[in-house]
């Protein structure tokens, strides 16, 4: 009974915004409803350009988490693993420093000539996502036993690259795709970095276009929200798959 | 069952050797030579390995056996090349390798937990090492089944690693080990994550492979009966160093150290007195003292080590033992003796003695054998043989 008291308060807390976004995107001349909003959407002014910087953003991200993140975690767990609350911490860090700091420390000391691109952004939504990343990667590295998986791949030859590429990256597939969507979803939600570097980027595009149309800007953040689920959703889909066909016993 | 292949053979099927991957290549004909000569190893405070020096014959099948924290796995993996020694050599056909890299020793490693790739069927695992080779598809495919055939899992080629059971899975990584023919196999507890019966199923499956390819083995263990059912020789260590190698048959008739004495097989220790040069006495005889006894040590003290099957023991009322248990073992029985009542001694009787005994029964205890290894244990003289 509690049980389903809790799920039923829990789900209203978390439903209820988003009904009341969902209800407010679809209303129509204050009486009626309609999917204008939506249908309308990627003819906005400034739409396209927004989501497509958005996206190049986050594939420079999500490329770069990946290169830094996957070979450290890796490397605590197999060298250092005494640096794990060392690592907990340090990757902590970028949760309670405001990202205002970092992106007033980013522009102070950064080279003129990378202060003229976006992609600074991408630099410092890397840092942005370590906390997310680096969970995600460590869970996926606990649940396998890398050191006698390496130390088997390199009895039988394999160069570290190519243990990395052949053993543990299959291995740490599911891992590796959540490090991805966390660092998808906050390129695709981080707003006061971009606004800061006055970037228009998918966030900003929402704020600024409220002001001419909310249904049209609510909408946006709901349809963003809608694929980033998902994408969630594959990824529980493909981590239950593969824990069926081939995962450690 | 496909036809056998020895290491240094053709790949069965392909007409070409496989080749080491860029470093040490194929093992020598008649097999690879490994001397461990010096090694030292340190971790942090722990001294893990201390002058350890072994001589590895080509085609010999060595356990190293010991206690937990002995340094048998470190220098199975300084061997491997996963574990940096902090001084001493490790050669390999006259040659020292520690500059080699682990993945250019070629070497075949089994492990204690399952190692097999999660994310690659039983075929994949096994043919990876070949892959890494350069081996052409259909020959890796062809040796990598012709493997395991020889580990009886051709059937499951297909399957996946957490679709196998243990057993099967230590197979299947042995078939691996073996695919790469390396210049040694290594084995590091494969069998302690199995149950009883698969662990003797699979150790007489691995010796007789070993013998069939003539592999120089290296097996880690820390369960006597595996290393002495299966090993040429047994490596005894202790604290990071050797304490005695021999054959299985040496180290348990003829141990050099109380150490070895009481770590292979049961050994009860029975108070005695040096009574002259190489004599003691216990259990009311006067027998030789096996090893460098002191001169002029008469009337001290020692402990007397003896194997059970070395003591008799018969019924009489009021003799120096109770029987305070009876154990049947098949042919023998073990009989557990309270003798002077302070001290407890274990007696292996034919099972025809042992079934007239009942705990309670008063039994006389003597000694049945003319040499026994003495441990002494005074203050100012040590008869420990390591020492002597």
């Amino acid at each position: 009974m509690w049980r389903l008291f809790i799920f039923a308060a829990a789900g209203l807390y978390f439903l209820l915004p988003l009904w009341a976004a969902l209800r407010f995107s679809l209303a129509y001349n204050g009486t009626g409803f309609s999917a204008q909003a939506y249908s309308g959407l990627t003819g906005q002014q400034g739409f396209g350009a927004a989501i497509w910087l958005s996206v190049q953003l986050a594939v420079v991200t999500t490329a770069f988490e990946l290169a830094i993140m996957v070979p450290t975690t890796v490397y605590i767990h197999l060298r250092r693993p005494g640096l794990r609350r060392v690592m907990d911490f340090v990757t902590s860090l970028p949760l309670v420093i405001p990202p205002v700091v970092l992106i007033l420390g980013v522009l102070t000391v950064a080279p003129s000539r990378l202060k003229a691109t976006p992609f600074l952004l991408a630099l410092e939504y890397v840092v942005l996502a370590v906390p997310f990343s680096y969970r995600a990667l460590d869970a996926g590295v606990r649940s396998i036993d890398v050191k006698t998986l390496v130390d088997a791949s390199r009895s039988l030859g394999g160069e570290w690259l190519t243990t990395m590429r052949c053993v543990l990256l299959p291995n740490m597939r599911v891992a590796v795709l959540s490090a991805t969507v966390l660092t998808v979803a906050l390129v695709l939600g981080e707003y006061t970095m971009a606004s800061l570097d006055q970037y228009q980027t998918f966030p900003t595009w929402i704020v600024l276009f409220e002001a001419s149309n909310s249904h049209v800007s609510v909408a946006a953040s709901l349809m963003a929200l809608f694929l980033t689920w998902l994408v969630l959703i594959a990824i529980s889909l493909v981590g239950r798959s593969r824990r069926q066909a081939g995962g450690m016993s | 069952m496909t036809a056998l292949f020895r290491p240094n053979q053709l790949v069965p099927g392909s007409g070409t050797a496989v080749q080491g991957p860029g470093g040490m290549g194929e093992p020598s004909p008649g097999g690879t030579s490994v001397g461990l000569r010096d090694l030292s190893c340190v971790f942090g405070s722990v001294r893990a390995l201390d002058g350890f020096s072994i001589d590895i014959a080509p085609g010999e099948f060595l356990a190293l056996l010991g206690p937990s924290g002995c340094g048998k796995t470190t220098a199975l993996r300084i061997l491997a090349g996963f574990e940096a020694p902090s001084g001493g050599q490790v050669i390999v056909d006259g040659q020292d390798i520690r500059s080699v890299p682990a993945q250019k020793r070629n070497m075949g490693m089994v492990f204690q937990s399952y190692s097999l790739f999660p994310n690659m069927t039983v075929l994949e695992n096994v043919a990876f090492g070949l892959r890494l080779r350069r081996v052409s598809g259909s020959q890796r495919k062809t040796k990598a089944m012709s493997l395991l055939d020889m580990v009886e899992l051709a059937d499951r080629a297909n399957r996946y690693p957490h679709q196998l059971s243990g057993g099967q899975q230590q197979r299947v990584a042995l078939a691996r080990a073996l695919a790469i023919e390396p210049r040694v196999l290594l084995l590091d507890e494969p069998l302690s994550a199995l149950d009883a019966k698969v662990r003797v199923q699979l150790r007489d499956q691995i010796r007789a492979l070993q013998r069939r390819l003539a592999i120089t083995t290296v097996f880690v263990t820390h369960d006597q009966d595996e290393a002495l059912s299966m090993a040429d020789r047994v490596a005894v260590m202790r604290g990071g160093k050797l304490e005695q190698v021999a054959s299985p048959a040496e180290l348990y008739d003829e141990p050099q150290t109380p150490f070895v004495a009481e770590f292979v097989g049961t050994m009860n220790r029975l108070p005695g007195k040096l009574v002259g040069p190489g004599r003691v006495a216990v259990l009311g005889r006067e027998v030789t003292a096996r090893g460098p006894v002191a001169v002029g040590n008469a009337g001290k003290d020692v402990d007397v080590l003896v194997r059970p099957e070395a003591l008799a023991l018969a019924p009489e009322h009021g003799a120096n033992g109770i029987v305070s248990a009876v154990t049947f073992r098949g042919a023998q029985t073990r009989v557990d003796v309270l003798l002077w009542a302070d001290m407890a001694v274990k007696v292996d009787v034919p099972s025809s003695q042992g079934a007239t005994l009942a705990p309670g029964a008063s039994v006389k205890v003597t000694l049945a054998s003319d040499n026994v290894l003495v441990d002494g244990k005074v203050g100012d003289i040590s008869l420990r043989l390591e020492e002597a």
